[in-house]
């Protein structure tokens, strides 16, 4: 009994389902979606190394890296972003950011 | 063997502190579980023979991205109960999205494409090679100009992430040293010449 591709697929498939649920029943706090976010790369991540791994090329692991690139500037200017609406409104409650009517 | 029992302990740790990142009250307690889960996804990588990736991932997330994430939670007075309103009305809707989502998904990824027999496990790699060595090699020749994107995607968020939440305070108050240093006596004390008062 060995791993096939296909197990890390389904944990790949699994981890995305549970950020998407997440994101579903955590609606209102933007902290946690912010998480679900990185759950999901992380998920996303996992598909790319598996079959870099599998198929013996390289190139995934290089996405992966520019994928944590991206995933960290995302993550710094999302707080920062979080910051400054938290000192202009004092809450962080989705519902409390609906100026724009969007 | 021992692959196939790492590979399913880490596995289902993975998917017990996911699901906990995203059901916890306590949004420190769900930063501390995504650390968690970074750390186990690491120990998975790690299998797959991505071993720079695996060690980059808990340098880069759990290192930096998670302790901003901890700041920002810990620096942030929330008000947990308003932000759980709505938890158990949108449970059920939540619960069926990912539901569907998993079935689609399995529905691909569990085909014979991805079985063992289609596509055969690589053989182990000799001790002596290396992955840095490998990923760097092809980093800096085929993949450097979007090595240099990345690059100044990251001055960018840097730039933005400080430009945001910089601001001047105008009301608080300190002191100049170099300003005190520099003062003359002529600054601060000033002789009047005026007639004596007689009686």
């Amino acid at each position: 009994m060995t791993v096939e591709l296909s197990h890390y697929l389904i944990l790949a498939a699994i981890l995305f389902s549970i950020s998407i649920a997440g994101i579903v029943i955590n609606r209102k706090n933007i902290i946690i979606l912010l998480m679900s976010i990185e759950l999901m790369l992380l998920a996303v991540n996992l598909n790319f190394i598996a079959f870099s791994h599998y198929l013996n090329d390289l190139a995934g692991q290089v996405f992966v890296f520019f994928i944590l690139t991206v995933a960290a500037a995302e993550a710094a200017i999302g707080l920062a972003i979080l910051v400054v609406l938290f000192r202009n409104k004092q809450s962080i409650n989705v519902e409390d950011i609906s100026e724009m009517k969007g | 063997m021992i692959e196939t029992i790492v590979f399913y302990i880490f596995a289902f740790s993975t998917v017990v502190t996911a699901t906990a990142v995203v059901t916890v009250r306590n949004p420190v307690h769900a930063a501390l579980f995504l650390v968690l889960t970074f750390f186990t996804s690491a120990v998975i990588w790690m299998t797959l023979e991505a071993e720079f990736l695996a060690i980059s991932l808990v340098l880069v997330y759990v290192g930096a991205v998670m302790v901003l994430f901890l700041f920002v939670v810990m620096m942030l007075d929330i008000n947990i109960a308003r932000l759980r309103e709505g938890f158990v009305k949108y449970l059920p809707l939540g619960i069926a999205f990912a539901f569907i989502m998993l079935l689609l998904m399995l529905n691909v990824v569990t085909s014979d494409i991805f079985s063992n027999e289609a596509m055969l496990e690589p053989a182990a790699k000799a001790a002596d090679y290396s992955n840095t060595k490998a990923l760097g090699s092809v980093l800096y020749t085929e993949y450097v100009f979007a090595f240099e994107i990345a690059a100044v995607i990251l001055l960018v968020a840097i730039v933005a992430a400080i430009s945001l939440t910089m601001r001047k305070r105008t009301h608080t108050k300190f002191q100049n040293p170099s300003e005190q240093i520099r003062v003359r006596k002529a600054d601060r004390l000033r002789i009047v010449k005026m007639p004596a008062e007689g009686e």
